[in-house]
């Protein structure tokens, strides 16, 4: 519902710049995800947004109205926190609707309002309990019903998923972009370390490295065009390949870099680098081959189907060109 | 057929212990030291004092084994004099005892309540993020660490019906005409004790309970804050219920104190029926008037009041002391 607008938005804590004047726009009912590694200050970022901490200098806008000093319940927003945030005396229930009981909602609507979401999260059931009879997947979800109940025209995660276990993490991830898809007329801006799940939630990611915007983009841009090292080497699993020294020169660059599954295996005639197999990990549906080519680090390849080839194999292997990027000594890629 | 624990073959089937018996054998021998102490310093002494409640030990006939056993006399006797009338004695029908223990619940119950209120509002003040305060949580513990001797004499005098600070103060600003004998006087005696045991214990109840509050995630505080719910009501529907547990503990530890005190008491209003506590009054038995007797059985029947009293405690407040999470 709300189109946010951050106009050279920086924050310090002392002396110290966390955020230093970061311009971005989120679109109404857009999934936005903030990722990078930690200490680039996304969840700070998220925080200014909320109204927890106070903006240094620059604008936020919320629809066009600047929002800096609003406090953070004026702002229309409700926040997803990492440790779910529940109270523990208060059952499911009660922590769902305690928010709710001041904004001058009736008894009927509010249990309504209670009760639909509950449904919506599959969590019905567990209404009377207290969180600490609950699984961490299921207080996940009564925490984001809190935030579903408030109808919040701003939805804000911070790494919700992060104290869940792997196979949780997959199945709350569908969840999440299951409300988004629900919910079209909410904006939603999610913070997360995890690249995975920024690529699988994001309608775009925006990644930060200290304090500024490295990148803002479509999961799909990110992914073939990155425009820098940094972007290049953190979305994608396994990461990208990079070369340099002679590897990079053939190519008139400094680093050059290739995704895994962009690398063929061929004939000795047709072969750039040749190089034995010293490890491999086999995923069942595909493959990764670490291959000893005379680089600093083992060139990475992914291959379809199961493992045939063993340790020691000796490897003619050719990159897709149209797959390469090459980088300058700037870290920028060439034209 | 080959054996399956070759190693313990031969060997007497004694030693041959589980892990778990192992474990349990090595809690037993590092508890030991502990029980003995305990048996030494604790169990001992209170069946001393249990066992003399039921002799007319003095303090001459206490250690030549003189004393005789005269069952539960010194609580209540039963005597018929020789014109037919039937008296009673004993700890149980004595009217100072039962002062004495009027004033000590009073005691209890005023200064814990309001040490808990006090103790509360320094400890959310101490939780709250500013400069120096690290200094003032040093600082605020101050009462606490003076010892009692000193900070009685300190409050006698500030106290003192004609030299002290307090009652110049008060006839400064106009709230008295004329000097009160705050520890002297019957009426103000009690207010006296209160005022000092508030100022000293405070400190303590404030870092048990800031303890307690510092337990409490910010995200709790944070999410409230998104909703826009009010601070007093975030005070009574959060932090209250959730510093619970702290707050019990705090206040028994502090009743199981007021229950027995004495030092205060002894230093600030001494021989005064206005105060004395059951602690004072059986030490005054035993020390100035030597019946060890009736001065145990005053002292047992402190240890079962403070017993019953904190049994009732837990029960009601259901606190939780074995340290499992809620």
């Amino acid at each position: 519902m709300a189109h946010i607008q951050l106009k050279s938005l920086s924050k310090s804590f002392g002396a110290l710049e966390v955020i230093k004047g970061i311009d971005l726009e989120i679109k109404k009912g857009e999934f936005m995800v903030f990722v990078g590694p930690s200490g680039c200050g996304k969840s700070t970022l998220l925080r200014l947004i909320s109204g927890l901490e106070q903006i240094s200098s620059g604008q936020l806008l919320f629809d066009g109205e600047e929002v800096n000093n609003l406090v953070p319940s004026k702002r229309g927003i409700a926040m997803v926190f990492q440790s779910y945030a529940l109270y523990p005396h208060m059952t499911v229930y009660e922590n769902m609707a305690f928010g709710m009981k001041l904004a001058q909602t009736t008894k009927a609507e509010m249990d309504t309002r209670v009760r639909s979401a509950a449904e919506l999260l599959q969590i019905d059931h567990l209404l009377e309990r207290l969180p600490k009879q609950l699984s961490g997947g299921q207080r996940q979800r009564v925490a984001i019903g809190r935030a579903i109940v408030r109808d919040p025209r701003v939805f804000l995660f911070d790494e919700p998923l992060s104290n869940l276990d792997a196979a949780l993490r997959v199945q709350t991830r569908l969840e999440i972009a299951k409300l988004h898809h629900d919910m079209t007329d909410v904006t939603m801006v999610y913070v997360t370390h995890d690249q995975v799940e920024a690529m699988t939630l994001a309608d775009r990611i925006c990644v930060l490295r200290n304090g500024e915007v490295e990148q803002v983009g479509t999961p799909a841009e990110l992914y073939e065009n990155p425009n820098s090292l940094f972007v290049a080497g953190f979305i994608g699993s396994p990461k990208m390949n990079f070369l340099t020294d002679r590897f990079a020169e053939d190519f008139d660059c400094t680093t050059l870099g290739i995704r895994p599954e962009h690398i063929n295996i061929t004939t000795a005639a047709d072969a750039v680098w040749q190089g034995k197999v010293i490890h491999a990990e086999d995923l069942g549906s595909d493959h990764f081959l670490f291959i000893e080519i005379g680089s600093s680090e083992p060139l990475i390849v992914r291959q379809n189907g199961k493992l045939l080839g063993s340790i020691g194999d000796a490897l003619s292997l050719r990159p897709i060109p149209e797959h390469l990027h090459r980088f300058g000594a700037n870290d920028r890629p060439l034209g | 057929m080959p054996t399956l624990h070759p190693s313990t073959k031969g060997k007497p089937l004694r030693r041959q212990l589980n892990l778990q018996q192992q474990r349990v054998r090595a809690a037993y021998v590092f508890l030991l030291p502990m029980l003995i102490m305990l048996l030494l310093v604790a169990a001992w002494p209170l069946f001393r004092s249990i066992s003399f409640s039921f002799t007319d030990a003095t303090a001459e006939t206490l250690f030549n084994g003189q004393s005789q056993w005269v069952g539960f006399d010194n609580y209540l006797e039963r005597r018929l004099r020789s014109n037919g009338e039937v008296r009673w004695r004993g700890v149980l029908v004595d009217a100072d005892w039962w002062n004495a223990v009027w004033n000590t619940i009073r005691f209890s119950v005023v200064s814990v309540s309001l040490e808990a209120f006090f103790g509360l509002l320094v400890a959310l003040v101490l939780n709250m993020e500013f400069k120096g305060r690290g200094l003032v949580r040093a600082a605020i513990l101050i009462p606490w660490a003076i010892p009692t001797v000193v900070s009685a004499r300190m409050w006698g005098w500030m106290l003192n019906d004609q030299f002290g600070v307090i009652n110049y103060m008060m006839m400064g600003v106009g709230l008295i005409d004329k000097p009160i004998a705050w520890t002297a006087s019957s009426d103000t005696a009690m207010l006296a004790v209160l005022i000092v045991d508030v100022w000293k214990t405070t400190p303590f109840m404030a870092l048990l309970i800031l303890a307690g509050l510092q337990m409490i995630p910010r995200d709790m505080y944070e999410a409230a804050k998104l909703d826009g719910i009010h601070p007093v009501k975030v005070f009574f529907r959060v932090t209250l219920p959730m510093i619970k547990p702290a707050l019990m503990v705090a206040v028994i530890f502090r009743a199981l104190d007021a229950l027995r005190i004495f030092d205060l008491i002894y230093l600030l209003t001494p021989q005064s029926d206005a105060t004395v506590t059951m602690s004072v009054l059986s030490y005054r038995e035993i020390q100035q008037f030597g019946d060890y007797g009736e001065g145990s059985a005053m002292s047992t029947l402190l240890f079962v009041i403070i017993t019953l009293f904190v049994l009732l405690y837990i029960k009601l407040g259901r606190v939780n002391l074995t340290g499992a999470t809620r």
